[in-house]
């Protein structure tokens, strides 16, 4: 039944285009545009050594968890609400939370075939190499899924229609970018809005997955903060769930 | 034993009172409608029914089964069509029925009811390309593809134009033929007339009356309206002293005479007696409309 859904929720997402295309051209296009550009393979002292193949790849993999976790996935869930697909759902024999865990399914499996794309076409086509500290590099990507899909789920929960849902995961997504160090780069950020950004969910997320990548250890503190907003924000989102409009 | 039994439901949502009192039962292999107006709590009421709402007070049954605590039995057992509930845009007809079809144990054909719901050359077509009234038709194919003994139908024709409306009106009775019992929402009066066998007239929250469209006309003292244009004038007091006549009205050259069930029998009998002519006559009936009026003291709008 589970699996029925999630195959029939994959083929709808597929159709919808703009999500598959935001989720594997995006990374992809910003990985080849910078992989390509004069130098973009050499490490430079402005990203901390890195090269800047390396760090756009890095920064793909915060980017495709935003992206599915602040507009994508809000936006499906509270549209089906808005249409009444899970109120109807809750007149079958099946539970209405499995189309949540469908949604669920399909937006990590997104995520891990987008990462997975960005490390292996970085590594053949720039040398970028696989995260070195891979376990760290699996938990950081684990984590910011945790914090990100957590905190969409919980827009989804509040959001009483499918335009609202996305007008509310746009206000949190363009914030967080900024933060984050998508825009700028975290190095070159003021020192104030580097140590508030390192805390959001997608800075953490970002700098997580950098540290690792390279070779360094991730924070602590701030593995800690992407666990406390999953367990938050999916607390939050149970709490807040309704399955009807109104 | 009725298919469904409501007895004294009362819900209410924080400070306003959905349903105040609603008992009724439906037999086996019956259209059964709840007709009112909008707001008197027809929905709350079959929600309560399909198990999406639990009641403050009074007892739902549903083939036996409580759908709050047999929640699993009723969902098995009742397919459900929700007012304004639509699909994703892009699911096509064939996959939402083979969808819902694997959520039941032993579902119906998608394939015979997409010729039951004459959807069969929209099976590849996607929800948000289909008309209002094969939308609807949808709704009714995936309220049945669990086959079940029961299907609740709500507000099935509203914002579907008339063509639409009739079409859709066929397929409930195709569904009445198959032996499935129906539960249907309504606030069009012709609609009720049409389909159901019997109604439950709700009004505020409480059941007004129930009985069939023609028992619940027959509820109403019954009264005919009769007008026509005589071939010459007649006295008022030849059509005044029937017993069967209630008033007579001057209308120009026509008369406009009001009384009981037998009226026209006794106005055309006298008139013949004086060799009059009633040119252009007509006859106005109690309608399920006067009864409703008169059971509730107000108008359904359509």
């Amino acid at each position: 039944m589970l699996t029925k859904i999630t195959l029939m929720e994959f083929r709808l997402f597929v159709r919808e285009m703009v999500g598959p295309a935001l989720v594997m051209a995006l990374p992809v296009a910003l990985l080849l545009g910078f992989g390509y550009m004069p130098g973009g393979t050499k490490g430079s002292k402005d990203l901390a050594g890195q090269s800047a193949a390396e760090y756009i790849a890095s920064i793909d993999v915060g980017l495709v968890l935003v992206v599915l976790g602040f507009t994508i996935l809000p936006s499906v869930i509270s549209d089906y609400r808005e249409k009444g697909v899970l109120r109807r759902l809750g007149t079958t024999p099946v539970r209405p939370s499995r189309l949540l865990l469908a949604q669920l399914i399909i937006m990590s499996a997104s995520a891990v075939v987008s990462v997975t794309t960005v490390v292996l076409l970085g590594s053949a086509l720039f040398g970028t190499p696989v995260p070195v500290r891979f376990g760290w590099f699996v938990l950081a990507v684990l984590l910011g899924m945790g914090a990100l899909f957590g905190i969409g789920l919980v827009v989804a929960a509040v959001a009483p229609s499918g335009r609202a849902g996305t007008a509310f995961g746009m206000v949190l997504f363009f914030p967080s970018m900024l933060l984050g160090g998508v825009y700028i780069p975290r190095e070159k950020e003021a020192a104030a809005m580097r140590a508030v950004g390192d805390f959001t969910p997608l800075g953490a997320t970002l700098k997580t997955v950098r540290d690792s990548w390279q070779g360094l250890d991730p924070r602590p503190a701030q593995l800690a903060a992407l666990a406390a907003y999953a367990v938050l924000a999916l607390v939050a989102a149970v709490r807040f769930f309704r399955w009807e409009a109104r | 034993m009725p298919i469904i039994e409501v007895r004294n439901l009362h819900k209410r949502y924080r400070r306003k009172v959905a349903v105040q009192d609603v008992s009724f039962a439906v037999e086996e292999g019956e259209v059964f409608g709840i007709l009112g107006p909008n707001g008197a709590g027809k929905t709350t009421t079959v929600e309560c029914v399909e198990g999406l709402r639990r009641p403050d007070a009074g007892t739902v049954s549903v083939l036996g089964f409580d759908p709050v605590r047999d929640a699993a039995e009723v969902r098995a057992r009742l397919g459900a069509q929700l007012q304004e509930s639509r699909l994703p845009n892009r699911i096509t007809v064939r996959e939402a029925l083979d969808l819902y079809a694997s959520f039941y144990n032993r579902p119906a054909d998608p394939a015979e009811l997409m010729d039951l719901l004459d959807l069969t050359s929209q099976s590849g077509t996607r929800f948000a390309k289909l008309s209002g009234g094969q939308q609807q038709r949808l709704s009714i194919a995936l309220a049945l593809i669990g086959d079940p003994k029961v299907a609740v139908l709500d507000e099935l024709t509203t914002g579907l134009d008339p063509q639409a409306r009739r079409d859709t009106w066929a397929m409930v009775e195709r569904i009445r033929e198959r032996g499935v019992t129906v539960l249907l929402v309504t606030h069009f009066m012709e609609e009720a007339e049409r389909l159901c066998d019997r109604l439950a007239v709700i009004d505020a929250g409480r059941v007004v009356a129930v009985d069939s469209p023609a028992g619940l006309v027959a509820r109403v003292e019954p009264e005919q309206c009769i007008r026509f244009r005589p071939s010459r004038p007649v006295p008022d007091a030849l059509l005044r002293d029937l017993p069967e006549v209630r008033s007579v009205v001057r209308r120009g050259e026509g008369l406009v005479v009001t009384g009981t069930a037998e009226v026209l029998q006794a106005v055309t009998s006298v008139l013949a007696r004086n060799q009059i002519i009633a040119a252009d006559l007509r006859v106005e009936r109690t309608s399920l409309d006067d009864a409703f009026a008169a059971l509730t003291g107000r108008t359904l709008e359509s």
